[in-house]
């Protein structure tokens, strides 16, 4: 049994939301902390250069 | 007709605002079909299939918005693409706030942040997890199209660090009283819910807020976690913690029939459960195999089991819809040539359901996802027979928007099936709560008046909602009526009542 999934539901969520801002809303709206990633698909989605940053990270 | 399309370079939008952005510009007078995407190399080819030759097409890519309009008359979309800027304005200014541009920066601005919620593209969403889970969060992927292997491998590196990954494809999930993706507002209370399908946790969470109990968490699995290809870790991981869990009292696990193995850990975990556990596995008998568990094969039975379970045997979901004067007498058939039910889907779990119910009545169904046993529609856009159509599924969502956000697909698909004089009933789910559209009853209510206008043929609707959802279930209970539909108490109650209207049909 794992400690910290008992801790985020004994906790709740406290949010990091990347993709579609509407989640990071319906959270906030429901009194949840969340901060809300301006996300863009990264290095204008060009396959190689994606794959390239992979290895890098 | 004519064609119009705009180009907005470096002009990055998410798929859920674009389909309301599509949606609106749909509602506008004259307009036909309307493409809002991101110009990647798919959407690319959606968009001339679709009929979107415009030049300024060809050189986009995935952060640069494409809109497209088809409409009577080229004046009128001009005018409309005019006003472009109205409609892209609130996300705009929003984004003019700053935010961070990286989750490391998202992780150093929220103090004690333990969940990152991912809802990009399927291809980004495995790299955008893993980064996720590197900084110690848990995790839940909205996101499908998310290869099977990044899904195994994802969810092996989270349990090497004590983390859960709910998802991909993980429509709903709520965690201490938090609703997270498409889910609705229930009360907190004893029961927790572990799901492989979002609509089926919606329906299950909902049914027991409006029976007067509650949830203590829902924790979505994603659909391919019971598959012994993923191997139920999820599943297994919810199970424990939820058992462990203080404020749950008994547990409901909802999902399609698990793989053989993945089945058989399922199993040896209940057998140590300390609280009660329901499994509603949809579509197919589970033996109990030794386990101490309440095995069903419907949402409303699930609820209704759990329920008595925390009530000492006294709960029982409230049957609050209504009968259809053809059901009090099942034994006289609608005269022939009404003999068919076509039930429009919004809830893939909900189509899948309905099949079951109408295979366990005998009566052979043909839908664009059957169910074994039942037969593939040829053609998903002309039924035949008994059809029932999951409006979720790609081949109906691929370049527009799902039908829980936009009812176009559906209002249409009703009329049409309301013009073919072999069909008795429409079936169809109302899908309330966070992210879903505004009005859905009332979206659909004109096309019920019209189809129950045409001829003698029902309409019955099961609402997935509860009062304090955003949308009101009676609001939208109201809204069905007053068109003219039966509105039933549950999805599978509608299921029953169409298949007991049309049996020896």
């Amino acid at each position: 049994m794992s400690e910290r999934f008992a801790e985020l539901l004994a906790r709740g969520p406290v949010a990091v939301n990347v993709g579609i801002r509407d989640f990071a809303e319906t959270l906030r709206v429901q009194g949840g902390e969340v901060v809300d990633v301006e996300w863009t698909p990264p290095a204008e989605g060009d396959p190689e250069l994606l794959e390239i940053l992979d290895r890098l990270l | 007709m004519a064609v119009r399309c705009v180009v907005r370079e470096r002009q990055y939008f998410d798929s859920v605002f674009l389909m309301r952005v599509a949606d609106r510009i749909g509602r506008e007078p004259g307009v036909g079909q309307v493409a809002a995407v991101m110009g990647t190399a798919a959407n690319k080819e959606l968009l001339a299939e679709a009929g979107f030759h415009c030049p300024e097409i060809s050189g986009t890519g995935p952060n640069d918005l494409v809109i497209g309009v088809q409409g009577e008359r080229d004046a009128e979309l001009e005018a409309l693409l005019a006003r472009l800027d109205d409609w892209l304005a609130p996300e705009r200014s929003a984004a003019e706030a700053s935010r961070p541009r990286t989750l490391d920066q998202a992780v150093a601005q929220l103090a004690g942040a333990n969940l990152a919620v991912i809802s990009v593209p399927g291809q980004h969403a495995a790299r955008e997890a893993r980064r996720a889970l590197d900084r110690g969060l848990h995790v839940f992927v909205f996101s499908d199209n998310v290869p099977l292997e990044a899904e195994i491998a994802l969810k092996r590196y989270a349990a090497e660090r004590g983390l859960v990954v709910m998802g991909p494809d993980c429509g709903t999930a709520i965690i201490a009283g938090k609703g997270l993706g498409f889910a609705n507002v229930v009360r907190r209370g004893p029961i927790g819910v572990i799901g492989a399908s979002g609509t089926g946790i919606q329906e299950v969470t909902t049914l027991l807020d409006r029976a007067g109990s509650g949830i203590s968490h829902a924790i979505g699995t994603g659909s391919r976690d019971p598959s012994d290809d993923v191997g139920g870790g999820t599943t297994l991981a919810a199970l424990d913690a939820l058992d462990r869990d203080e404020g749950t009292q008994a547990l409901v696990v909802v999902s399609k029939p698990p793989g053989r193995r993945t089945l058989a850990l399922i199993r040896d975990r209940v057998a140590r459960a300390a609280k009660p556990v329901v499994a509603c596995f949809l579509g197919a008998d589970v033996e109990r195999g030794g386990a101490p568990w309440t095995v069903v094969r419907t949402l409303d039975a699930a609820a209704t089991e759990a329920l008595r379970l925390v009530s000492g045997g006294r709960g029982e979901v409230r049957k609050d819809g209504e009968r259809a004067p053809q059901a009090e007498d099942a034994t006289a058939p609608p005269a022939a040539p009404r003999r068919y039910v076509r039930g429009l889907f919004a809830g893939g779990s909900l189509c899948y359901q309905a099949q079951d119910i109408f295979g366990g009545a005998g009566i052979k169904v043909r839908s664009n996802a059957p169910l074994e046993g039942m037969l593939r529609l040829e053609d998903p856009r002309r039924s035949e027979g008994h059809t029932f159509i999951d409006l979720g599924a790609d081949e109906f969502t691929r370049g527009r928007p799902h039908p829980m956000i936009d009812p176009r697909l559906r209002r249409e698909r009703i009329l049409a099936e309301a013009a073919d004089p072999e069909v008795a009933v429409i079936l169809l789910d109302v899908i309330l709560g966070f992210g879903c559209a505004p009005d859905p009853g009332g979206d659909l209510a004109d096309a019920i008046v019209h189809a129950r206008r045409s001829g003698r043929l029902d309409v019955i609707a099961s609402v997935i909602g509860t009062p304090a959802d955003p949308q009101g279930l009676d609001r939208q209970v109201r809204a069905l009526r007053d068109a003219g539909a039966t509105v039933s108490g549950s999805s599978a109650e509608a299921a029953r009542l169409a298949a007991a209207m049309v049996a020896g049909a």
